[in-house]
């Protein structure tokens, strides 16, 4: 593998988790509501689908255990937010401080395993073409899964009927109400979809990036996919266009550090999080990109009316 | 329909003993109402009679909390929209029940069958939007539509689902004239063809010319059963109100030669995608007259209230003056110092704040203006809730506000009412010049007449009003003169007794103003 296309594979590698939390939790948001705790559910994936392989022996069945942490945790999102209706700023903060916590109680004994390395998956035929051969066809099960979940959400989203009453209670609950779309329903739905999305990231991070279990390995990565749910403006391949920027530029920063380029290595570290603010700041420059886009009822309670 | 007396074949709808109490009040209380095939019923009542909690409960939102809904002369249970669709019941909301960031033909698709393909729905709601005379495109972001296209949509998505019994709440209050009488006629295609239009308005002249039998509510109550054609506007009102309406009362223009307000060649960009660009406005208004602006919603005019009032500035300070000051770069407060008042169109969360006591809303408004009477302490600013409590409560006699307990929130009130207080508020203070901006939007008769009563006084009292409504019967009560404005331009004032509602509402619908005179002392804008 030559220089440019390592790079390029481990661009699309860093990129990946960003890939699978944002798109979970664009539908979150597209629902109208918040949920901040993709770090404390991505963290949770990742302890869980490392056990779940240790103790199996399998990949396969740890990315299935980190999809179901992460739907459960989501799942004590949607019953405090939805069905209690508590502050969904409040509750998403909460659920990262409670997994960052709870991920480092259960991996304890995990430490230091080697761990066991999600295998690669090649596509007959087209892995071998030069440069993206590898990069696009060579990669593991949650890559592929990364690209569908974004052309299925795209689908879903503006070609379904489904996906039309989704968008339509993210813009006005109370009318969506009126009409008689289940919010409430549609809503458990779209958080449990986010969380499973972020558990999977949570697996790639454990299974794939760094195969093993260090506390706190999410890093920020969830925050980072909240930045670029606004960044994409709720629309999924713009998603996947600004998860591949900050892929690249936090594998950049790598790359520029082992070169020696004389900048302090803490200022390129931060690289990835100042690109995070500077993109936001100018997205919200263009109003009316936002005001068409932007889910009008995001994070604000709903109680029907009897 | 047949003539055969008391079967209950020929009712489509009929309403017995239906209750519903919220806390303590008694929202509809036993409400008798029977509906006819191919009938046009008014539904009348004062803001807080009953009327929006009774069309609630007939469309599945609200739960009744007694008494029974027979449909077809059977018992049924409304329990959500969904079934009351089902049934044939369909509705077009007062406050559109619209999606704003999807299409036309997307808002409509939620409403309807899901195995219906957008695309058919859109060509559908094409047809049958030109049918009917309301035409639409389906492709149009609602959040791009004016008022009146997002009504259409409302229409046609209602009857896209074939319904027997349609519901209007307030339709035409954002039409102009034209396009009321439009809708009329889709109304009376509409009876033709057999369907039952339940019809609320606060429009009784509309009332009386389109609608075949009346039910007034008052307090939950249903207190008449008429027919509206042999009623005259006046007791209608009065049936409403259970008294007398007082008519308003104007006097001839008394406008003297001092101009208190002077707005010169104001053009202000639109700050928004979905905001109106102001151009060249000029206008003058002088002590003693009530200056009205016409127009159908979304024309600029919320825009020219934002700019008149200080909460946009304009470019530079002199295209605007109050009292000869010009005022064009200062904000709000100073407007407010030299005598200015002002009443947005928004009563929640513009006009007052809701979640605040009324007396809070009084300090908001006037801590600036009335620091003397309502601040102690010097630089402490300590708020003097005596005073405060006693000038509130001045405006809630003088304005003959409604309302439960000694301090109420806002949000407590009902919209006419509030809104009472908010023009009552800024009377108080004796405004040397007041702008309002929809004074009367979704009051009922009784309040309206009251407000508008108090906008002519304080005009001959030696201020300057200027009203800007989409109300006509409004403006005619209360202006002197009358200007109209259209996508950001405003038609130059014309004395209101040599302007007719025919020509308004051709410039409403923006016909270029040739053969107009020129009102006196201004130049006709000939852009």
């Amino acid at each position: 593998m030559g220089l440019f296309e390592a790079i390029l594979f481990s661009v699309m590698t860093a990129a990946t988790p960003l890939v699978l939390a944002a798109i979970g939790e664009l539908v979150v948001e597209r629902s109208g509501v918040l949920n901040l705790g993709v770090e404390g559910m991505m963290i949770m994936g990742a302890v869980v689908a490392f056990a779940g392989a240790q103790l199996s022996g399998s990949a396969f069945v740890g990315v299935l255990c980190g999809l179901l942490a992460g739907a459960a945790f989501s799942l004590l999102f949607g019953f405090l937010t939805l069905t209690l209706v508590a502050n969904q700023v409040a509750t998403g903060l909460a659920l990262t401080i409670l997994g960052l916590g709870l991920s480092g109680m259960i991996g304890e004994r995990f430490i230091g395993l080697p761990g066991v390395r999600l295998p690669v998956l090649n596509v007959p035929g087209l892995s071998d073409v030069p440069i993206v051969g590898r990069v696009l066809f060579g990669q593991d099960l949650l890559f592929y899964l990364s690209i569908a979940l974004v052309v299925g959400v795209a689908w879903f989203l503006f070609r379904t009927r489904a996906g039309l009453k989704l968008r339509a209670i993210g813009d006005n609950h109370g009318s969506a109400h009126a009409l008689g779309v289940p919010v409430i329903r549609t809503r458990y739905l779209a958080v449990l979809f986010g969380g499973a999305c972020a558990g999977l990231a949570g697996a790639h991070l454990s299974l794939v990036y760094t195969p093993q279990w260090v506390e706190n390995m999410s890093a920020g990565r969830g925050w980072i996919a909240l930045a670029l749910v606004v960044f994409a403006s709720w629309r999924p391949w713009r998603l996947l266009a600004g998860a591949y920027l900050f892929g690249a530029v936090s594998i950049g920063q790598l790359h520029a550090q082992a070169l020696g380029i004389g900048i302090p290595s803490q200022f390129m570290s931060m690289l990835p999080y100042l690109a995070t603010i500077l993109v936001l700041v100018l997205i919200s420059m263009d109003r009316r990109l936002t005001l068409i886009n932007r889910p009008a009822s995001l994070a604000q309670p709903f109680v029907p009316e009897r | 329909m047949q003539a055969s007396a008391t079967s209950e074949g020929d009712r489509l709808l009929a309403l017995q003993e239906l209750t519903k109490t919220f806390g303590s009040l008694r929202a509809c209380d036993g409400v008798d109402l029977d509906i006819r095939p191919g009938e046009i019923h008014a539904l009348l009542g004062e803001n807080g009679a009953g009327k929006s909690t009774l069309v609630k409960m007939l469309f599945g939102v609200l739960a009744p909390d007694g008494g029974e809904i027979r449909w077809k002369g059977s018992p049924v249970a409304i329990t959500s929209p969904f079934e009351a669709r089902q049934l044939g019941i369909g509705m077009v909301f007062q406050h559109f029940s619209l999606f704003e960031a999807l299409t036309v033909a997307e808002n409509i698709a939620l409403s309807l069958d899901e195995t219906v393909s957008i695309a058919r729905i859109a060509d559908e709601a094409r047809s049958l939007s030109q049918a009917y005379g309301l035409p639409l495109d389906p492709f149009a972001h609602v959040a791009d539509l004016s008022v009146g296209e997002r009504q259409r949509i409302e229409i046609v998505r209602t009857l896209l689902q074939k319904p027997e019994l349609i519901i209007l709440d307030e339709p035409t209050s954002v039409l102009t004239p034209q396009e009321a009488d439009r809708l009329f006629e889709t109304l009376e295609t509409l009876r033709g063809e057999g369907k039952s239009i339940l019809y609320i308005s606060h429009r009784l002249d509309e009332v009386r010319r389109i609608c075949d039998r009346a039910t007034v509510l008052r307090h939950g109550k249903v207190v008449a059963a008429c027919d509206p054609r042999a009623e005259t506007v006046a007791s209608l009102a009065g049936l409403m109100v259970g008294g007398e309406v007082a008519t308003v009362t104007n006097s001839p223009n008394a406008g003297t030669d001092q101009a208190l307000l002077e707005v010169a060649h104001l053009s202000l960009p639109s700050r928004s995608p979905f905001a109106v660009t102001l151009r060249d406005i000029d206008l003058t208004v002088r002590r003693g007259e009530v200056l009205a602006i016409a127009g159908v919603a979304g024309n600029g005019q919320s825009e020219l209230f934002d700019a008149l009032s200080g909460e946009v500035l304009a470019g530079t300070p002199d295209v605007i003056r109050i009292g000869g000051a010009a005022v064009g770069q200062k904000g709000i407060t100073q407007r407010r110092l030299l005598g200015a008042g002002f009443v947005p169109e928004e009563r929640h969360g513009h006009g007052a704040v809701s979640q605040m006591r009324l007396s809070d809303n009084m300090v908001l408004a006037r801590h600036r203006s009335d620091a003397g009477t309502f601040l102690a302490g010097g630089i402490l600013k300590v708020l003097k809730r005596g005073a405060i409590a006693k000038a509130a409560a001045r405006v809630v006699d003088a304005m003959d506000v409604r309302k439960s307990g000694d301090d109420p929130h806002a949000s407590a009130l009902s919209g006419g009412n509030l809104q009472k207080f908010i023009v009552g508020r800024e009377l108080d203070r004796k405004p040397v010049l007041l702008v309002v901006n929809q004074p009367t939007w979704g009051v009922d008769a009784g309040a309206a007449s009251r407000i508008r009563q108090a906008l002519v006084d304080l005009a001959r009292s030696g201020s300057a009003v200027l009203v800007i409504s989409q109300d006509l019967d409004e403006i005619f009560e209360v202006a002197h003169r009358i200007a109209v404005i259209h996508h950001g331009r405003l038609s130059a004032p014309e004395p209101a007794a040599s302007m007719s509602r025919e020509r308004i509402g051709l410039l409403m619908g923006g016909a270029a103003p040739d053969g107009a005179s020129p009102g006196p002392g201004e130049a006709a804008d000939a852009h």
